[in-house]
């Protein structure tokens, strides 16, 4: 009888410590990228990595503002192409889509949050990437933020379709009904109703999609091209920046840790660092616009 | 302009209007399925004509001509998710179950239990959504420099675990908060202990949904490049124990298409990966189907 209720409550304890994992394993993170990651800080000066606007590791030049400018790029242009998209898509399922096609749609969306970046990397090697080229622009190599924004913006859809939906369907029936019942069509409720009312749901959703923007490495080693330079317009017209080469902060740090040595990097650590800080920044903001929405 | 209430003058405009914008929303719905048509047709088509029996059974060969099947990266990638599995899943659903079953009832009582199921909880928040490459990162330093594991199916296999871990508490609280109340409450009436009716009632209840999470981490581990990138070496041979490297199938996609010119090999590899993805997607649909008509018994 009183053996039961021992093993009740050491299994207690016991599970707790497994639930601590997480936060351990997150510590453990933060505590060895930041380790590797400190003498490059110390030495170098977070200030100067941040604002140097050249990489060159053989000249002990450590300046991420390429980097930088590349993933906030092609980050702005995935949400350019993929947010309309990704929100029509939530609409759609949420309000208009009729049973049989939302039971296309919803495992189609699901489908494309399984697909390996790698996959969409070689896709977009091999077919966007030859596309992009036939632009008829001096030096357009066809990788480059165009390319990668395009597969960039199917990879963040599903993340944003799915909260969006979630934060759409949250918003309560009588609403719906009360604005019907004034005699607005069923646009004019979901534009002046439904989305305002849903609105923080679906600005968490855009949030987290650029958080996973920024993750993203593999996909985009592959289109971008990852010359470490600051994208400039490749002439008089100022949307040619999109078809300029680039190189992400993630995928510096994937295409140089493997030979990387000393300073150098201590560096890609600290570009680790930051990242990391910056993506748990994206997503806590995320998260807290969701709480204030659900209370 | 059109504001409602402004009379029937407008109902037309509005009509129009509406008809104009649900087509468009028709077409963000339908360019979702498009484009997964058009992505996986493509590697699917083109991939489809180089997956022979000897392109899976024989080792890659090597250098830059890509030549070669990919045995050892099937083999390489079954180790990686026996491994990832098996450490991440007990120990994501204990911590499942215990943010389910007991935070509850044990914060109650103390405001340092109160603080440590928070302190959890924000942990498996966070670790959702680190990227990869910070993964990859870290298995880097600790598990292949620290530890001195090298370039090794074990570092990569513990990086790979925190990654997946909050896949599996995720789906395991799903699945336990999908058990009806009343089963507990019938359990614990007849004076069983919390942890007996866990044991008996709830987890073989939840045991689709816990699975569903399963297999999710395994093909988020068969899709995963950038952690085994940083972590596995890359090396196309046979890896013979836990310390040696490898590369897995995604992986090998990446090296042939970066480094070599066999882009046919790449589409081929990149097609027996997509086809085992929609395998999974589905078996996982089948699982919450299964859990859906259990619990609606």
């Amino acid at each position: 009888m009183r053996t039961r209720f021992i093993v009740d409550k050491s299994v207690g304890y016991f599970l707790m410590l497994m639930a601590l994992t997480s936060i351990l394993a997150v510590f453990l993170i933060g505590f060895f990228t930041l380790r590797e990651g400190l003498p490059a800080i110390s030495e170098i000066g977070l200030g100067r990595l941040l604002t140097g606007s050249v990489w060159r590791p053989g000249l002990e030049e450590f300046g991420l503002v390429p980097m930088i400018a590349g993933s906030v790029l092609v980050t702005i242009g995935a949400a350019i192409l993929g947010v309309p998209l990704a929100i029509g898509c939530a609409v759609f399922l949420a309000e208009i889509a009729p049973r049989w096609m939302s039971n296309i749609v919803r495992p189609a969306v699901e489908l494309l949050a399984g697909i390996p970046s790698v996959v969409y990397g070689l896709f977009g090697m091999v077919v966007l990437v030859p596309l992009a080229r036939k632009v008829p622009v001096a030096g357009n190599s066809g990788f480059g933020l165009l390319a990668a924004s395009a597969v960039l913006a199917v990879m963040i859809l599903p993340t944003i379709t799915n909260i969006s939906e979630y934060a759409i369907r949250l918003v309560p029936r009588e609403y719906r009904e009360g604005s019907l019942a004034l005699g607005t069509t069923r646009w004019q409720t979901i534009t002046r109703v439904i989305l305002p009312s849903a609105r923080s749901g679906i600005v968490a959703a855009i949030i987290l999609g650029i958080g996973r923007a920024l993750g993203e490495t593999i996909a985009m080693i592959m289109v971008i091209g990852n010359s470490v330079i600051i994208p400039r317009p490749l002439n008089a017209n100022p949307l040619t920046i999109f078809l300029s080469q680039a190189r992400t902060l993630t995928g510096n740090i994937a295409v140089e840790i493997n030979y990387a040595t000393g300073i150098h990097e201590s560096a890609l650590f600290a570009t680790g660092v930051i990242l990391f800080v910056l993506i748990m920044l994206i997503n806590s903001s995320a998260r807290a616009i969701m709480r204030e929405r659900t209370r | 302009m059109n504001a409602p209430g402004s009379g029937r003058s407008n109902l037309g405009s509005r009509r129009l209007m509406q008809r104009i914008a649900f087509s468009l929303v028709w077409a963000a719905g339908s360019l979702s399925v498009l484009i997964l048509l058009i992505v996986v047709g493509y590697i699917v088509a083109k991939g489809l004509s180089s997956i022979t029996w000897q392109f899976i059974t024989t080792p890659p060969r090597g250098g830059i001509s890509g030549e070669g099947g990919i045995s050892t990266t099937i083999v390489a990638t079954l180790y990686l998710v026996v491994l990832t599995v098996g450490i991440a899943t007990p120990l994501g659903v204990g911590a499942g179950i215990y943010l389910v079953e007991y935070a509850e009832a044990m914060a109650r009582k103390s405001r340092i239990i109160r603080a440590v199921v928070s302190t959890a909880r924000f942990g498996v928040e966070t670790l959702a959504g680190v990227p990869s490459i910070i993964f990859g990162l870290f298995g880097y330093a600790l598990f292949v420099s620290s530890m001195h594991l090298g370039f090794s199916l074990l570092a990569a296999g513990l990086a790979g675990a925190c990654l997946i871990l909050p896949v599996v508490i995720r789906t395991t609280e799903e699945a336990l908060k999908a058990v009806p109340v009343s089963y507990r409450n019938g359990s614990l009436a007849l004076g069983a202990t919390r942890w007996q009716t866990t044991q008996k009632v709830v987890l073989p209840a939840a045991i689709p949904g816990i699975m569903t999470g399963i297999v999710l981490s395994v093909g988020r581990i068969v899709s995963e490049t950038a952690i085994f990138y940083v972590t596995l070496g890359g090396s196309y041979r046979m890896p013979t124990s836990l310390l040696s490297g490898g590369r897995t199938m995604a992986l090998h996609v990446y090296y042939l298409a970066m480094e070599t010119r066999a882009f046919d090999k790449a589409m081929g590899t990149a097609a027996i990966l997509v086809i085992s993805i929609i395998i999974i997607n589905a078996v996982i649909n089948l699982f919450s189907r299964k859990l859906s008509a259990r619990i609606g018994a």
